[in-house]
């Protein structure tokens, strides 16, 4: 299983991405923004936090337009599996691969901190390792985190079960508690909790390992 | 030849940062600050004979997230 886990100026968390990706059994690389294509064999691209082009204009407005993003963009079209991470949330956004929009937090002040979150799904490649109403602590670490999406938006959200992760103590203003969304096909997650930052005890706690080794699973069966 | 475009964050979109900004006019003392909403003005240095059609692309495509904003074009000498 290849993942390839795409690095923008300003990212990161590409190295942690990476190596989340690896913990689960994948063989992981990093691939430049400047690339017009993934590499050869990719099974999943992770797309992952960090201040990509500096958040100018607007977060992840820039890096969406990046050469890569068109390869990415691609590959989730023919069905590819990606995950998004914080920053690289708001990048698959701003691509319009995933519905809505990021704002800044309500509180306006950057959070960082463990956040207990509820999984909201068990049905989709990235969290059938975890039971539906399941709650995890998975660290957050954003200024710009606040989910916000249209009426028709969240109707469409809720009746087709993408709502993937919802913060229990909403640490940003997001709409209906949002913390992740799935894509139509329920192969592209984008989150802004950070899962590669528990993987493991050292890290205060290991929760977002089964993200990874769903992913694996899914992607070993397919 | 220059062009202006000017992103606001659309009507009944919460604006933090202008709420922000208006909590501290406020607390300064300036009364009567209704309410505050910020944006950007983006100038650009185009090649003559542009089109407005060209920059309402740019805008479209980056300039602007037409999710939450809205933006307008004023087209220089």
């Amino acid at each position: 299983m290849k993942a390839a886990v795409v690095q923008f100026p300003g990212s990161n968390c590409d190295r942690d991405m990476a190596v989340g990706f690896r913990h689960a059994g994948f063989d992981a690389s990093l691939v430049w923004h400047k690339e017009t294509a993934l590499p050869e064999g990719v099974d999943v691209v992770g797309v992952p936090g960090g201040f990509s082009y500096g958040d100018y204009l607007r977060c992840g407005a820039i890096a969406a337009q990046s050469p890569i993003m068109r390869a990415v963009k691609d590959f989730a079209a023919k069905g590819g599996h990606v995950l998004g991470v914080c920053n690289g949330f708001q990048v698959l956004c701003e691509t319009q691969m995933l519905p809505g929009v990021l704002m800044r937090n309500a509180g306006l002040k950057f959070v960082c901190r463990s956040e207990p979150l509820e999984v909201a799904t068990a049905d989709s490649p990235f969290t059938n390792d975890y039971s539906a109403g399941q709650g995890i602590d998975v660290p957050i670490a954003h200024h710009d985190g606040n989910y916000q999406i249209d009426d028709e938006g969240l109707t469409a959200l809720r009746s087709e079960d993408r709502i993937a992760f919802t913060y229990r103590d909403n640490p940003n203003g997001s709409r209906a508690d949002i913390a992740g969304v799935l894509s139509a096909n329920r192969r592209v997650l984008g989150m802004m909790p950070h899962p590669e930052r528990a993987i493991e005890d050292a890290q205060g706690g290991a929760d977002g390992a089964s993200l990874f080794a769903a992913l694996a699973g899914a992607l070993v069966a397919a | 030849m220059k062009a202006t475009v000017t992103v606001m964050l659309k009507q009944g979109v919460l604006d933090p940062q202008g709420e922000a900004v208006k909590s501290a006019l406020g607390s300064m003392g300036f009364e009567g600050v209704g309410g505050v909403r910020q944006g950007k003005v983006i100038e650009l240095d185009l090649a003559d004979g542009t089109s407005e059609a060209q920059v309402t692309e740019m805008c479209e495509k980056l300039l602007a997230n037409t999710v939450i904003e809205s933006y307008r074009v004023e087209m220089g000498a």
